[in-house]
């Protein structure tokens, strides 16, 4: 109850835990305790590691340049935490606010914060996926064991799934000198994401730096050899790679079996919650003591009509977490939405791709600057007559301007003129995104519910 | 060692890290950024210069020097 | 009003302290009077406008109504092609690529960073020769003599030629300067025979350098066999030119500023003196209190564009005020105050976006350097005139002398 103490309380001697021990867990942590939080804090993680960074694992740790187990993130300031590392949760007593340990513990809590992220999803035949050769690259020991197989000099790598990480990984491999073939169910490399215009410039690119890049094929079966070895993918055109080392990178499952059957909204599709991070129970009624945050979350965003969205995004996790610490620690009428522009980057094959907005909302889009052939420029993407996400090639600079548009929702396509506009800029085209009811791996920003309905709503971000 | 990560969203590849602290930040094209997670304690004065330099404040740096609260090898159950 | 804000802020009578002027000018964050350039005074506006794909730099996009004496002299008659700075993308990202190749990372990432050594020699042998400790002025003894002296070698430019490009510089600088009362036509034409002058002299060095090139900038841009080619010869002539001026007209008045800041805030200066590192924080806030560049004044819409509820017509002359963006209370907390420990400091001082300053990680460490020994060095430091008399730019801003004295110069 507001005024009533209850909240200095928790501040002064609360308990406060967190499941997960990643970038959300962590950047809420030390929120908490930038704000004043002075009570007991648990952080509690399934990998033996303390938080480190995820993004080097396919890209920096791949070539070589840093190694898996140097990628703990900075500590802005201390936390102060009791640590239960390399023991997963294995369940939530809402109503006692406990959350179980698989060595069987309990941890008691007054306020839980829910930052369990997503894990890759495996090679869905079991026999095959577990075929020495055969990966996936999420954590640190993934990345570990890949750079190390990689520094074996294999005679062919097989990426599975041409998405972002999947992209980095061919990337990766190829500035190593190792020959790649990328298999892609869909139409190009990036295409859930980004479209299939945006996704051709990405395939040129795979090409043009070597890749042996396959798209509209899906493999069907890997093949070992007798000692176990992964030697061969097959694939749905009737071909046949050969490959010793397979990257299985179909995206992420969301961590939230552990919640099943606790009354939370949780479920294969992340943790509902509102735009405050405050968890939904199953019966849609919000919880007073439950957040979550990052890649695990799904909350709705203002800029899209309140539809709840997802987003496995580096700087979404900080921002929700700085949203739930702080919002944890205030009266009602003091707790602050999340409603950051979501934004993304990629680098693969001496690019910087960046995005902000949801491009995979658009159906249209125009190339406002520069060109695809040259492969610097930002498309713009359109949804029913506004704008509603850029990409960037080597053009970052520039995605300020765009996020602005999207924030102003404003019309699409933009009616101006501006430097470098080409004559392929003239005119909207089709997105080309694949049909939403086709699964893809690629998204980074999915959605759920209704439509934007006030398209001139004005968004008004916090500076 | 000094722990360092970049918010490679806010990023806009001034490169000014890179001209700064070439063996902890390197370009890859002309507007990708490659970076050491952990820079060796000599590169912590051409650190605090990366991070001064950035326009827009990307550079985050180990504020505590050791995370006392982690033991090197945390295990379960540990209190 | 007898003079419009803008004269006022052009008046040299102004030049030692703007700030309130511009404090004034924030209170229209776009100010614009009768035929006049739309002048955007606040943070946010200016920092949004930097990144604004509607806005050119490019003077052919200029409407020839707006082309008033305060726009600058027109250049499209100018004996050398536009400068990266004077264009738009694509040909200033092409340019500007080229010119970054021998100068930056990817491909040379320690130009800068193995220059560390010389710039320390440079401003300890300056500081040696300071000689009579009872009056030295500042600008003629260090703050100029250090950055010219390093562009030349960075350029590959005989530092004894520096007598016949100063005034060539010096002119092209002023041409800079927006001046109500002169002639637009006779100072463009004064600026294009600069101009002129130094592609000819710049011309003469290129073309030896072509036969025995070294590893100099010069040699290096005059030789390059990039992804984007070679430029052209005009194209590196104007570059060449561009990089001569722009790399020390600049640091003399950050380092001059710097220096002048710090003997204003004795607090400060002893703190360097006992850690050199300190001048890390300190240069930039240094750029957010006293930048070198006040204001870009050759900017132009490409559309109608709606700033706080003001309609900037397409082809419309567009200042941006960096010096008064840094000094926004919306945006900094207790903005006219000197205090390197901000920790909030995304200033203006180098500009934002895709012209932000070419040579920043060369200025920083120059100033750095700079100010860390001058700190270290002069025993009790301090001014003879405050304010010292300045020059008469009012966009390249800065002392025209600093005359201090010491009690004597330590090893």
């Amino acid at each position: 109850m507001p005024g009533d103490g209850s909240l200095e309380r928790l501040r002064r001697e609360g308990r406060i835990v967190v499941v997960g021990a990643s970038l959300a867990g962590l950047r809420a942590a030390e929120a908490l305790r930038a704000k004043g939080f002075e009570g007991s804090l648990t952080m509690i993680g399934d990998e033996p590691h303390e938080p480190y960074d995820r993004p080097p694992l396919s890209k920096q740790v791949l070539l070589g340049r840093a190694a898996a187990d140097r990628t703990a993130l900075p500590r802005l300031r201390p936390v102060d935490a009791t640590w239960r590392l390399g023991v997963p949760a294995s369940g939530l007593d809402m109503a006692a606010r406990r959350v179980r340990l698989a060595d069987g513990d309990e941890v008691p809590y007054d306020r839980l914060l829910i930052a369990t992220g997503v894990r890759a999803r495996p090679w869905p035949h079991e026999a095959e996926a577990e075929l020495d050769g055969v990966f996936v690259l999420r954590t640190r020991d993934d990345s570990a064991a890949l750079a190390r197989r990689l520094d074996a000099g294999p005679k062919r790598v097989l990426v599975i799934g041409a998405g972002f990480t999947g992209s980095e990984i061919a990337s990766a491999c190829r500035e190593r000198g190792l020959p790649v073939t990328v298999a892609e169910r869909g139409s190009a490399p990036l295409v859930g994401a980004l479209g299939g215009v945006v996704g051709s410039v990405a395939a040129e690119l795979q090409r043009e730096h070597g890749v042996d890049l396959r798209c509209g094929v899906m493999v069907t079966a890997l093949e070992g050899d007798t000692s176990g070895r992964v030697r061969a993918a097959h694939l749905s055109d009737g071909s046949t790679v050969e490959a010793d080392v397979v990257i299985v990178s179909l995206g992420a499952t969301r961590n939230t079996e552990w919640l099943a059957g606790s009354g939370l909204g949780a479920g294969p599709r992340g943790i509902a919650c509102d735009a405050g991070c405050r968890a939904f129970d199953i019966r849609g009624i919000v919880t007073d003591d439950i957040y979550a945050a990052g890649d695990v979350a799904r909350s709705p965003h203002a800029l899209f009509g309140y539809q709840f969205l997802s987003l496995e995004h580096w700087g979404n996790a900080v921002s929700q977490a700085r949203i739930a610490a702080h919002n944890m620690l205030s009266e009602s009428t003091d707790r602050l939405p999340h409603m950051e522009v979501p934004a993304f980057w990629s680098a693969q094959f001496g690019v910087n791709i960046k995005s902000v907005g949801a491009p995979s909302l658009g159906t249209e889009i125009l190339i406002s600057q520069g060109s695809l052939q040259e492969r610097r420029f930002v498309g713009v993407y359109g949804y029913q007559g506004r704008v509603i996400g850029a990409v960037a090639f080597d053009h970052a600079r520039w995605l300020p301007f765009y996020r602005e548009l999207i924030e102003t929702t404003a019309s699409f396509p933009p009616p101006f003129d501006n430097v470098d506009r080409r004559p392929g800029g003239q005119r909207p085209i089709d997105a080309d995104f694949p049909d939403p009811s086709v699964p893809t791996h690629g998204p980074t920003v999915t959605l759920s519910g209704y439509s934007p309905a006030d398209r001139r709503m004005t968004f008004t971000p916090a500076h | 060692m000094v722990r360092l990560a970049v918010d490679l969203n806010r990023c806009q590849g001034y490169a000014q890290c890179a001209f700064l602290a070439p063996d902890v930040f390197a370009m890859h094209g002309d507007e990708a950024l490659l970076y050491a997670p952990e820079a060796d304690e000599s590169q912590r004065a051409r650190l605090a210069q990366a991070a001064a330099a950035c326009p827009v404040q990307a550079v985050l740096v180990d504020a505590v020097d050791v995370p006392a609260d982690v033991p090197d090898e945390a295990v379960s159950g540990a209190r | 009003m007898t003079q419009s804000l803008l004269h006022q802020i052009l008046d040299h009578a102004n030049r030692a302290n703007p700030y309130p002027l511009y404090e004034e000018l924030r209170k229209t964050p776009v100010h614009h009077v009768d035929g006049g350039p739309y002048v955007v005074s606040t943070y946010y506006e200016i920092r949004s406008l930097l990144h604004d794909p509607r806005i050119s730099s490019d003077v052919r996009n200029l409407a020839s109504t707006a082309r008033d004496p305060l726009a600058g002299p027109a250049q499209e008659e100018s004996a050398l092609p536009p400068s990266f700075l004077r264009l738009d993308p694509p040909e200033h990202d092409r340019l500007r690529r080229m010119t970054n190749r021998p100068f930056g990372p990817p491909h040379s990432p320690r130009r800068i960073d193995g220059m560390r050594g010389e710039l320390h020699d440079i401003v300890s042998g300056l500081i040696d020769d300071i000689g009579d400790p009872d009056r030295i002025d500042l600008v003629d003894q260090f703050s100029y003599p250090f950055p010219v002296t390093v562009i030349c070698r960075l350029l590959g430019v005989p530092r004894e030629d520096e007598a016949r490009f100063h005034t060539w510089a010096d002119t092209l600088a002023a041409s800079l300067d927006p001046d109500p009362d002169a002639d637009p036509a006779e100072r463009g034409k004064g600026a294009n025979e600069a101009r002129m002058q130094l592609g000819m002299y710049l011309a003469g060095l290129i073309e030896e350098r072509r036969k025995n090139p070294g590893d100099d900038m010069l040699s290096r841009l005059a030789t390059a066999q990039g992804e984007d080619g070679a430029m052209t010869t005009m194209e590196l002539l104007s570059t060449a030119a561009l990089l001569l001026i722009a790399g020390h007209e600049t640091t003399v008045n950050l380092i001059t500023n710097g220096m002048l800041t710090l003997l204003r805030h004795p607090d400060v200066l002893q703190r360097l003196r006992e850690d050199p590192g300190f001048a890390v924080p300190l240069v930039e806030e240094l750029l957010r209190f006293e930048p070198p560049v006040q204001l870009v004044p050759q900017r132009t819409t490409l559309a109608d564009i709606e700033v706080r509820g003001v309609t900037i017509p397409k082809g419309a002359s567009l200042w941006l005020v960096l010096a008064s963006g840094n000094r926004d209370p919306q945006r900094f907390e207790d903005p006219d105050r000197f205090d390197p420990d901000r920790r909030d400091i995304q200033h203006l001082g180098l500009g934002s976006g895709i012209h932000s300053c070419f040579g920043a990680p060369l200025a920083r460490l120059e100033a750095q350097f700079a100010l860390s020994e001058l700190a270290r060095r002069l025993e009790n430091p301090r001014l003879l005139e405050d304010p010292p008399p300045y020059r008469q730019n009012a966009v390249l801003r800065g002392p025209r002398h600093l005359p201090i004295s010491c009690d004597g110069i330590r090893p």
